[in-house]
């Protein structure tokens, strides 16, 4: 009974392996095994959204889902997204347009939109609105965590232009 | 947060599904999205002492379309449904429906296999599927059968499915005409307080003919075959949505929780299938 299973897993382009019960939650590997202490927990019930990480291509919330599900998969956080020396153009409009307060919604929150922006390039507010749905910030500070993604998609659409 | 020890499987094919079912019995659950199962093991609300992930059985995955007949594996996500032009100018209920459940991290991982087959009376995707007279394949240990939406549910976590089958797939003819899935909920996320699934078959400025289907309004998806019946032959006039909303709260026995006590759980369903007739018939 609960044997430990042999798991691979990429995070952020690295390859780690390592031995873990299937029960343990891809949040806690993450944060507790890895210290990649970028997705954070905040319900732990699938509400909130804080833990969101990128998994095979999918926003999905790291405190639903078990290592052993997630066997073989290529993860990216927060960390993978930008750094502080080379912070990602996301991260950059939620500093310019005080996209966060206390910030502890804001890893998650810059994870989805990374994955809202590839998907949908050029959303509308209601877009955004729709697409962040899962994120909560009990800080309240919707408006302008909107207002930073819109900013980000233009100027990523802008670049991608320019680039033209 | 932490569930109880399991052993877990991942096997490749549906024999190696049926075999792991039968080997550990009620000890052995299957898990697709997990969005469902996950919450309950963290909660320790269900101990499954054998978890058995169907990520690998590529047969349950796809969507495939010929002509109207849509057969949806039970592996397919609701992000995969929104994500499927195809389907969406097939049968855009489906789309209208998924975009309505849960928020986008939960639709890239929860499956429509799940939402069926689960039995939660919250779930969307059994009274759509009644109302689209949808038939569900199992497979199990003497081989595959089908069995109607309509016929399914039992009773709350109760369905026609045995302990040792498993829901491969959902299918379904699609219907012409108008359509509408209406739900109200407290927030993003919630299930619904009520929601109803409408189909509508235009004829020469009548009803031809008319499917309703609610969810969360009992312990069971309501398929109300009086509620679409009082529609047929009208103009689908004020009467006519009046006497079909009558029709759909004599079906009904919703019970009182945190969404709500009986008489608005009531209110609250008339209101949401005046809106989805209406806008059924806008599109017919």
């Amino acid at each position: 009974m609960s044997n430990k299973m042999h798991i691979n897993l990429t995070v952020n382009g690295e390859a780690h392996e390592f031995l873990a019960e299937p029960r343990e939650l891809l949040i806690y590997t993450l944060r507790e095994r890895l210290n990649i202490t970028g997705p954070h927990i905040g319900c732990e019930t699938s509400h909130c959204g804080a833990c969101t990480v990128t998994l095979n291509g999918k926003s999905v919330k790291a405190c639903t889902m078990f290592i052993a599900q997630a066997n073989g998969a290529d993860v990216t956080t927060i960390e993978g997204i930008g750094s502080p020396d080379n912070l990602h153009v996301l991260q950059k409009s939620f500093r310019e347009h005080h996209g966060l307060q206390c910030g502890y919604c804001t890893p998650g929150m810059i994870t989805r939109a990374s994955k809202l922006l590839e998907e949908n390039p050029n959303p509308t507010e209601e877009e955004v609105r729709f697409g962040m749905a899962g994120n909560m910030c009990r800080c309240t500070g919707y408006q302008n965590i909107v207002k930073s993604i819109l900013a980000a998609a233009s100027e990523m659409n802008a670049a991608k232009e320019a680039a033209e | 947060m932490i569930p109880a020890p399991f052993d877990y499987h991942r096997p490749s094919d549906l024999k190696g599904v049926l075999a792991l079912l039968q080997e550990h019995g009620d000890e052995a659950r299957v898990i697709a999205g997990g969005h469902s199962l996950i919450p309950m093991m963290k909660l320790r609300m269900a101990e499954v002492p054998h978890l058995i992930d169907l990520q690998s059985i590529d047969s349950l995955k796809g969507i495939s379309i010929a002509g109207t007949k849509v057969t949806i594996g039970a592996l397919v996500t609701q992000h995969d449904i929104i994500d499927h032009p195809e389907l969406g100018r097939v049968a855009p209920i489906l789309k209208e429906t998924s975009l309505q459940i849960a928020d986008p991290q939960v639709r890239y991982m929860g499956t429509v296999g799940g939402n069926v087959a689960n039995g939660d009376p919250g779930n969307d995707m059994p009274g759509l599927m009644q109302c689209l007279d949808a038939t569900i394949h199992l497979i199990g240990p003497n081989g595959t059968r089908e069995v109607a939406a309509r016929d399914y549910y039992e009773a709350a976590y109760m369905t026609a499915r045995d302990d040792g089958e498993v829901l491969t797939a959902i299918s379904f003819d699609a219907p012409a005409g108008g359509y509408a899935y209406e739900k109200q909920k407290r927030k993003i996320g919630d299930y619904a307080t009520a929601a109803a699934a409408v189909t509508i078959q235009k004829a020469g400025g009548k009803v031809a003919s008319a499917s309703i289907a609610m969810t969360n309004l009992s312990d069971t998806p309501v398929w109300s075959e009086a509620a679409g019946a009082a529609l047929e032959g009208t103009t689908c006039d004020a009467a006519a949505i009046k006497a079909a909303v009558a029709a759909m709260l004599d079906d009904i026995d919703p019970t009182e929780d945190n969404r709500g006590p009986v008489a608005f759980k009531r209110h609250v369903a008339g209101i949401i299938l005046t809106r989805a007739i209406t806008r059924a018939w806008d599109r017919a």
